[in-house]
């Protein structure tokens, strides 16, 4: 019996491309059989510590005094270190050096790491962790939004995007109105929770297996902690459990933790996080509160729109600029805004530090826009996919608020096209008439648009480095700063180098992101993983091929336009050559077989200051009809039926991309209806376990779920002009929530009023925006 | 002194078993079974989930349940076989199931999969609960990536898989004892009686010791609070507990009967205590939770109690005194609470047939459908006679400290008409039955409307309206 998949002689050629193709996960084989080896399943080194956190108590305080003689002399503890252990910088931020991997004389919210345990059990570890005594001092505890607006508690200015004079466009419109929402944050949830494993090497070397979206960042991190050169660490992560941003900045505090327990004590050590913990530790999705003030016409078409976003950044910058930019960049989705001002407020609060999450804030800001749309339409009382197409961006009224022309608009025709394929209209009219009749149970139906923008927005991130080997007998490894979460990335870069080579994808061995082979990453992050790393690999693999056309072309005397890599081999002239054998003969000849490669998005360019540019590259479309029912006694609903269109370019893989979709439709939905983070006034997180905090099961899967890709491609050279798919779709869950409100509001069908539904849409918030809606 | 079980059809022998020891510590730590993985360490998530066969009651054949390995404590494990997702194919040759997961796009992350892939094999072996709908067998599992989709078409056109069980049988039979065992560490003890008398004999000898049934509330204690467990007494295998009799004008259901096995059961007795059992955690959580177990921790939120005290059941204690009856409601003092003697047991629950003009509803409200918690799970049971209510049991859990009837709303109900008017006093008459507390699930306004809106559910299903939102189906398109 083999515990590996059979492993071709590395002496095909592949009859027909590899990308385009519904290749399964590279690692499916092992997915399905427990052979994926997460870091947790490595095995463990001798004399292996094992770490917990002693968390805080408070929300803020200042720290009078720690008494850890219990700690230490609980069973197993080896040894206990506060911030005045850490060597280096006591910094585990991204960008603003003002988070601590240990509490330094202050608390900034509950659940904060204060001291650290290592232990030679996790069980000891953790029991351990509870016995601290440490003596605060309260500080005032900023919490809500509503008490850091109170007090203008920031953690960088207000900013403003803007353009021409949306208070006099308000000012002359025929129709006005003003609304507010509210909107939760979401925990990351991933299956695998967040774990690291350091060991020291020889002469201060430290090697770390973090599950991070970002090893390069945690390299850098880990140097600035122990006071070392980058060039002393390697981080190295072969696949995560799942991330979905909450991997970006928040694995940096575990790897830190073992990396400096690894070199104060000289043996390996482990953070292996408790469910719990993690949930109180680290960092969720922004809550954000709405409030607008649109001016329109008779059929809903916007003539000036004031938004205000607030968003509760927790306490401290993490990636929250980048986040709240994003959701300003998502405030028009596919509208046309001719006066608008947007404001983006960030506020500063004593609760967990909220951070990336897919979408990046662009879920936040493209509902608010969706709630105004709905709110038009109610007041019209108009369908309101009618007020939307009224709204779509179109020819002499596609630029962007931040002044970026929408190139490739095909939000029209591609919402078109699903109004069409789903039957929205009739199923509209059939869902009016089962209302009518049905006192407890009303449907809703609403069909809305994603448009998302692809690029990180700070520009010098959008670069990527790729490494491939050929080996002489013709096998290929490849390598490159992106990271396996699940997303498929690995596969479709495989897919991408085996088709430069014309070779099976299964010749392609892919092989763990590593900071020791490709140096100074981004994150993956921003839906770019194969959109960078595809180009940087087959960049790199390009590089090799030409030198091993340049090779045959001497060697057959031809040109070197007469070398093809082909299904029937390599043929070079007259001449025909097994792909391996070419190899080795390229060896022979000192040819080298092995190359970086490189890749930065051309383009881009974004004036933060006056927030105006092209912070993207290019935009990525969908669209989603979502056809629900709510039980007005109750507040339960159920979403029923799904449809939906989305935009992925030419797919490097159909499989994979169809998969982003439905995943990431799936957890949009769960953001916006069970999964709910619920806060108590001392800032404790209540929700803190998958028994209080509730994301979809198999059952909420709509019943009926179709997925179509548009057919088209990228306007732009993409690599085979595909499009990024990790976190659009994510905002097709856009039309559960439209739909829901669309029930409630049946529920009195003849009022101008949108119903007062704030996300997620639990069953007790259904049953109050029902009594808010039938109140007079 | 030792736990002996099967794995994969050879004997594991653990001594210096202690009762906090979960199997999947041991599985991952001392067998390098590293496939079986830790999601929660609570039972809510699945991603550990492994196949326990035990002996039926004839000891002719196995019966394999779905369990959550991070809270089943080694113990109960002893004389058992066990399979986990290594027992399967292995990636050079997956086994069919596995092989349609991965052709299917089945996993993207992997770290849930190998769970998923014991609850469907537990599927498709004939396990307990592979009569249920796929979503209902992978209820427990969850999956952050994929939507399910993929999973689901892969249950469906994976093929059954039946198991030659004998040889497994023979071994468990062997390792079979009619005597307790037990075991312990560090001064600690656990014991495994085989019948109520020996539990009665041990509980009078340790007033103190922990009474475990399913363990999945105080697999929580060990795995959450870090508790240990001094004397710990395991009751799921004692077979005269674990048996339901249908005969009587009722339900005779016995303590140590799990979930999963009373839910056939319970659905024939009415379909909303089907549906409420359904609703009951995940399938690993049903098969291992027991009714007893969800009655004597005394839970104010369990969801069997309101649903069996609206229906009329009584709780049967014995000691080794001997056995005493009551109205299930009086068992429930206070909150942490309940009407039981040092050296008693919750042996069985009685619960009455409804009649032909009983009305009945049972209501459980929760953010998610599956595998949730309540925030108020309400039960009704209207006796009409002539139009008019002749008596009227209303049970709330979520509503009070602990699982209770709501004596002015039965009070509103009964003598009065069925109708609007009487159900709007009904439902008011809540408010002065319970005050609810704002907690992680709802608020006490939400409590109460909500606890009205069953009542208004009631009396709508009454007129043969739709009322729940899992009997709807989209409008064709």
């Amino acid at each position: 019996m083999a515990d590996h998949a059979p492993y071709p002689p590395a002496t095909g050629h592949a009859a027909e491309p590899a990308t385009g193709r519904p290749h399964a996960h590279d690692s499916a084989h092992l997915h399905v059989t427990g052979a994926a080896r997460y870091i947790d399943d490595e095995p463990e080194p001798p004399r292996l510590l094992h770490l917990a956190f002693g968390l805080s108590s408070e929300a803020h305080a200042r720290i009078i005094g720690i008494d850890l003689a219990a700690v230490r002399a609980a069973p197993g503890v080896v040894a206990v270190f506060t911030a005045t252990d850490i060597p280096g910088a006591n910094d585990v931020s991204p960008v603003a050096h003002d988070d601590r991997l240990l509490a330094d004389g202050e608390v900034i919210y509950h659940g904060q790491p204060v001291f650290l345990v290592a232990a030679t059990s996790r069980r000891a570890a953790r029991i351990a962790a509870r016995l601290g005594k440490i003596d605060y001092e309260p500080l005032p505890a900023l919490v809500s939004v509503a008490q850091a607006q109170a007090a203008q508690s920031l953690i960088e200015p207000t900013q403003r995007m803007a353009r021409g004079d949306a208070a006099a466009a308000l000012e002359t419109a025929t129709h006005r109105l003003a609304g507010r929402f509210a909107m939760g944050g979401q925990d990351h949830f991933y299956l695998e929770g967040q774990i690291a494993l350091a060991r020291p090497g020889e002469d201060g070397q430290i090697h770390v297996l973090s599950s991070t979206q970002h090893p390069s960042e945690v390299q850098h991190l880990v140097a600035h902690l122990l006071d070392r050169p980058s060039s002393d660490i390697t981080v190295e992560v072969r696949r995560m459990g799942g991330a979905f941003g909450g991997k970006e900045t928040q694995a940096a505090p575990f790897a830190a933790a073992a990396a400096l327990v690894a070199a104060l004590t000289g043996r390996a050590a482990k953070f292996c996080c408790d469910r719990d913990d993690d949930m109180v530790i680290t960092g969720k999705r922004h809550e954000f509160e709405v409030a607008y003030d649109v001016g329109y016409a008779d059929d809903g078409q916007i003539a000036g729109l004031r938004l205000l976003l607030s968003a509760r950044c927790g306490a401290t910058v993490d990636l929250s600029p980048g986040i709240n930019d994003r959701a300003m960049f998502h405030a028009d989705n596919c509208y046309w805004l001719p006066a608008v001002e947007i404001l983006s407020e960030r506020l500063k609060t004593n609760t967990v530090s909220a951070t990336a999450f897919r979408g990046f804030g662009g879920p936040q800001g493209m509902l608010a826009i969706e709630r105004v749309m709905d709110d038009i339409a109610a007041s019209l009382r108009l369908d309101p996919l009618a007020v939307r197409i009224a709204n779509l961006y179109g020819p002499g009224r596609d630029v962007t608020p931040y002044g970026m022309t929408v190139e490739d608009n095909i939000a029209p025709a591609l919402v078109a096209r699903l109004r069409e394929t789903s039957g929205y209209d009739r199923r509209r009219a059939a869902i009016a008439a089962f209302n009518a009749a049905s006192p407890v149970l009303k449907k809703g139906i609403a069909l809305t648009p994603v448009k998302f923008g692809i690029s990180f927005t700070t520009t010098h991130l959008n670069q990527a480095g790729a490494l491939v080997h050929v080996y002489a007998d013709g096998s290929i490894q490849i390598n490159h700063g992106g990271t396996e979460m699940g997303q498929g990335l690995y596969i479709k870069v495989a897919q991408v180098v085996a088709d430069v080579f014309a070779v099976p994808v299964s010749q392609v061995r892919i092989t763990a992101t590593r900071t020791d082979k490709v140096p100074n990453t981004s994150a993956t992050a921003a839906s770019s993983g194969a959109d960078l790393n595809g180009m940087a690999a087959h960049a790199a693999a390009t590089t090799i091929r030409d030198r091993l056309v340049a090779f045959l072309s001497e060697e057959h005397g031809c040109p070197a336009n007469a070398v093809r890599f082909g299904a029937d081999g390599v043929v070079a002239g007259e001449a025909r050559v097994e792909f391996a054998a070419l190899c080795r003969m390229a060896h022979r000849a000192r040819v080298s077989l092995s190359s970086t490669g490189f890749y930065a998005t051309p383009e881009i360019a974004y004036d933060r200051a006056a927030h105006q540019g092209r912070p993207f590259y290019y935009f990525a479309y969908g669209a989603a009809v979502a056809e629900v029912v709510i039980d007005v006694l109750t507040g339960e609903h159920k979403v029923l039926a799904v449809d939906i269109v989305h935009d992925v370019g030419r797919s490097l893989n159909p499989a994979i991309d169809i998969g982003q979709i439905e995943g990431a439709f799936l957890q949009g939905q769960g953001w916006l209806t069970t999964e709910e983070l619920v806060f108590d006034p001392q800032g404790r997180l209540l929700t803190h376990s998958p028994a209080t905090y509730k994301i979809p099961t198999a059952s909420d899967r709509p019943a009926r779920l179709t997925i179509d890709l548009w057919d088209g491609e990228n306007v732009k050279p993409t690599i085979y002009r595909s499009k990024a798919v990790g976190e659009p779709p994510f905002m097709l869950a856009n039309a559960v929530f439209g739909a829901l409100v669309q029930a409630i509001a049946a529920t009195a069908p003849e009022t101008r009023r949108l119903p007062p539904l704030d996300a997620p849409a639990t069953p007790e918030h259904i049953l109050a925006a029902i009594a808010g809606h039938l109140a007079p | 002194m030792t736990v002996r079980f099967l794995l994969d059809g050879d004997v594991v022998q653990i001594d210096a078993v202690d009762a906090a020891d979960t199997l999947l510590d041991y599985l991952r730590g001392h067998l390098g079974r590293t496939g079986t993985k830790e999601g929660c360490a609570e039972g809510d998530c699945g991603a550990c989930t492994v196949l326990v066969g035990t002996l039926d009651g004839q000891g002719q054949g196995l019966i394999w349940r779905a369990v959550n390995a991070c809270i089943l404590l080694l113990p109960m494990l002893h004389g058992k076989a066990l399979l986990t997702v290594e027992s399967l194919g292995n990636a050079g040759e997956p086994d069919p199931l596995q092989a349609c997961m991965a052709e299917n796009g089945s996993s993207q992350c992997g770290f849930c999969t190998p769970g998923f892939v014991m609850s469907l094999h537990g599927r498709a072996i004939g396990a307990v609960g592979s009569d249920l709908p796929v979503p209902d067998v992978i209820a427990g599992n969850l999956c952050r990536c994929t939507g399910y989709g993929p999973i689901l078409a892969a249950a469906d056109v994976a093929p059954a898989h039946p198991r030659d069980d004998a040889a497994t049988v023979a071994a468990l039979q062997s390792l079979a004892s009619a005597e307790t065992v037990s075991g312990g560490t560090g001064g600690r003890r656990w014991f495994l009686p085989r019948t109520g008398e020996a539990l009665a004999g041990l509980l009078g000898e340790n007033p103190q010791a922990r009474l475990v049934a399913g363990a999945t509330d105080v697999g929580l204690w060990v795995t959450k609070k870090l508790q240990s467990l001094e004397t710990a007494v395991f009751v799921g295998d004692i077979a005269e507990l674990g048996k339901i009799s249908e005969d009587g004008p009722g339900l005779v259901v016995g303590a140590a009967v799990r979930y999963a096995d009373a839910h056939a059961a319970f659905a024939r007795l009415h379909p909303d205590l089907g549906e409420l059992t359904r609703r009951i955690g995940g399938l690993q959580v049903r098969n291992a939770g027991t009714i007893g177990g969800n009655i004597a921790n005394g839970s104010p939120i369990g969801d069997g109690p309101p649903a069996l005290i609206a229906l009329g059941a009584t709780l049967t204690l014995r000691s080794a005194a001997g056995r005493r009856s009551m109205p299930l409601e009086d068992f429930f003092i206070a909150y942490g609470r309940q009407d039981l003697a040092a050296g008693e047991f919750v042996e069985s629950v009685t619960i009455p047939r409804p009649g032909a003009d009983d009305l009945v509803l049972i209501g459980k409200l929760s953010r998610r459908f599956d595998s949730d918690i309540s925030a108020v799970c309400g039960a009704f049971r209207l006796s009409l006679a002539d139009g008019q209510i002749a008596a009227a049991r209303v049970a709330f859990g979520g509503m009070a400290a602990t699982p209770r009837r709501a004596r002015v709303c039965e009070a509103a109900l009964t003598g009065q008409p069925l109708a609007p008017a009487t159900i709007e006093r009904a439902a008011a008459a809540l408010r002065d039955d319970f005050k609810p507390l704002d907690d992680v699930r709802g608020t006490a306004e939400y409590r109460l409307q909500a606890a009205g809106g069953l009542l208004w559910r009631l009396w709508h299903r009454h007129l043969g309206e739709k009322v729940s939102v899992l009997d709807c189906a989209a409008a064709h398109g």
